[in-house]
């Protein structure tokens, strides 16, 4: 009964095997991430990354082995348990925040907070306020009432990552927050991680870049071909070099998205799958 | 008013007023979650009610509204199962619910009103005492169900992931709108008709989406939108002598022809008159900077300089660099390689 007085840990995966439909992507992965631990997943697209990103989200199946989150475990593609409702902030990989219909930051922002909620209570005085001070910590403090649509593609970015933390969680989880952002965003992003960071928030980080996050994220795992094969300190050495996989030449911008400057240029052969 | 003279008529404008007001309540959700016909479908599915209520001898509404719930829960289902993509299920929905429909009402015995056209299209005349009072609940428990989920609504249409990945429930939340939805068709069936409905549903939303800038305006104005069209169709159904619905839908669509035509021309004019400012302002005697007399205004990302009243916000081209107007309250109409200085 007397086990070592270590903190719980927040990401806890035990052979675990993640994938869609039948189909295993990240195969065999053992993981164990603890309280204000600073984690980037590396690899190359299609190495499973995101897959082990989304199953920890429970975004993608857990096929297999074990996979829990604050404690308790994941389901198959279910319901949170309670017990992690509201404490796991996602920012999702998606360039822009425009639906068909407009909104403004506050209204998007103000969704981080319904976790919280349960099904029926509204947005007190504190959510709103852990609002405002979301969008302040990403700099958007005066765009509160415009439209997202107004905003460009770096801010849109940043919107959703206010969303994120307006839910105080106690794991973020992000998926690729800097790829197709511009400079400045990509700084104001590394200065509110630093800040969530020190709050003792869990960061777990999707990317392919870690450069513009490299004062922040300490560990590293990579996946490659589905598997962890590292993991360990971040090295600067880990700044894989690979080519942008949100530069599709067919991608459509959204209406009213308009890049603030690429900063990223694109290699050859970018058609590679990605989103797995 | 002797339009108001007429038992039938009252009660017809009371049903216009109720739909007027609901379909685009639920319809703005489905815009927003890119499902625009999903309305359409149930309206399909509702037939086989219909005739089911026909063919047994009771309230078409009752089973219309019985018919389009369960579709509704049942295409959820297959959409969250996965498996089939929702487009399909959406299909076999459609054609599956309108065949059912025609055969069963096919089979209805001869001299039975089974006016086809009156259910798929609306007619002003139709309206019973006990269907106004049934709309009447189906309306309350809709726009009671919107207030006190709508945030809810709003987070699981926007963004669906999002919305599972931090743990809400997001089956439990389509039902519901799919239900909604379902309600909202019923309570149609008799004005509008099954095949218009989803017009009502997302045309004052469309309308309302090119005039405000937050979701919750934009809901109210479709609300409004909605009610004011629907009203003001069916009365004029009665003058024409036209079909509600169709006559409806069209001043829905006109009201948003000349809308997209108001705002296109806004635009332009305010393009123009940004150019004809840029002229002017080419012949800037100073670049504003620091300590050049104007006050610097933070204005998002950018620095404006108050220029007598109105706001400068430096613009650097290849050709040098000239001071596009920000107001201080509308949002900057500035578009990126139009009006450019020559």
């Amino acid at each position: 009964m007397n086990r070592p007085a270590t903190a719980p840990a927040v990401i806890h995966l035990r052979d675990a095997t993640i994938g869609y439909g039948d189909v295993p992507i990240v195969r065999g992965a053992d993981l164990t991430v603890g309280p204000g631990e600073a984690v980037a997943v590396l690899g190359s697209n299609g190495s499973g990354k995101t897959t082990l990103a989304r199953g920890l989200l429970g975004l993608a199946a857990v096929l297999g082995g074990d996979v829990e989150l604050l404690g308790a475990p994941v389901g198959r593609l279910s319901h949170r348990p309670p017990a992690q409702r509201g404490r796991v902030g996602y920012v999702p990989q998606r360039h822009s925040v425009t639906g068909a219909v407009p909104a403004t930051v506050r209204e998007v922002v103000g969704v981080g907070r319904l976790a919280h909620l349960g099904l029926f209570r509204r947005l007190g005085a504190a959510d709103r306020a852990a609002v405002t001070d979301a969008v302040a910590a990403v700099g958007l403090a005066d765009r509160l009432d415009d439209p997202v649509a107004a905003l460009s593609g770096g801010q849109q970015r940043r919107v959703l990552v206010a969303r994120a933390l307006a839910a105080e969680p106690e794991l973020l989880i992000m998926d690729e927050p800097t790829a197709g952002v511009d400079a400045a965003s990509q700084e104001a992003l590394a200065g509110v991680l630093a800040r969530v960071s020190s709050g003792g928030t869990t960061l777990v980080v999707v990317t392919h870049e870690t450069a513009p996050l490299a004062g922040v994220l300490t560990r590293a795992v990579v996946v490659d071909h589905g598997r962890i094969s590292y993991d360990g300190p971040l090295l600067p050495g880990h700044t894989l070099d690979e080519p942008d996989p949100h530069h599709h030449p067919h991608d459509t911008a959204p209406r009213g998205y308009r890049m603030d400057q690429p900063t990223v240029t694109t290699r050859r052969g970018g058609s590679a799958e990605q989103g797995r | 008013m002797d339009i108001l003279d007429y038992d039938f008529m009252q009660r017809a404008l009371l049903a216009s007023l109720m739909v007027g007001l609901v379909a685009p309540a639920v319809g703005v959700f489905l815009v927003q979650r890119r499902l625009s016909l999903l309305g359409d479908g149930l309206g399909h599915v509702a037939l086989t009610g219909v005739a089911v209520g026909v063919l047994t001898a009771t309230s078409p509404v009752w089973t219309a509204l019985v018919a389009a719930v369960l579709g509704a829960v049942l295409i959820e289902l297959v959409r969250a199962r996965g498996r089939t993509s929702g487009d399909v299920a959406l299909a076999v929905l459609f054609y599956g619910g309108i065949a059912g429909g025609v055969v069963l009402l096919s089979l209805a015995p001869r001299g039975q009103a089974t006016n086809l056209d009156s259910y798929l299209f609306g007619a002003i005349t139709t309206t019973s005492t006990e269907d106004v009072a049934v709309f009447a609940g189906i309306a309350l428990v809709v726009l009671a169900t919107v207030a006190l989920l709508g945030h809810r609504l709003y987070a699981v249409s926007d963004d669906e992931e999002y919305a599972r990945a931090v743990g809400l429930p997001v089956l439990a939340l389509n039902v519901v709108l799919a239900a909604l939805v379902a309600a909202t068709v019923v309570l149609s069936m008799r004005v509008v008709g099954l095949l218009l409905i989803s017009a009502l549903m997302i045309v004052p939303s469309a309308i309302a989406q090119l005039l405000a800038r937050s979701f919750r305006t934009t809901l109210a104005l479709a609300c409004v939108v909605g009610l004011v069209v629907s009203v003001a169709g069916t009365t004029t159904s009665f003058y024409a002598g036209t079909p509600s619905g169709g006559t409806i839908v069209l001043l829905a669509i006109a009201l948003f022809l000349l809308v997209t035509t108001g705002v296109t021309v806004r635009d332009a004019t305010a393009r123009r008159r940004h150019r004809r400012r840029t002229d002017v302002h080419d012949a800037h005697p100073h670049e504003h900077g620091e300590g050049c007399g104007h006050q610097p205004v933070f204005h998002g990302d950018h620095v404006d300089y108050d220029h007598d009243g109105h706001l400068h916000a430096p613009h650097l081209t290849g050709t040098g660099i000239h001071y596009d107007e920000h107001g201080s309250d509308a949002a900057p109409v500035h578009r990126p390689g139009k009006g450019a200085a020559r």
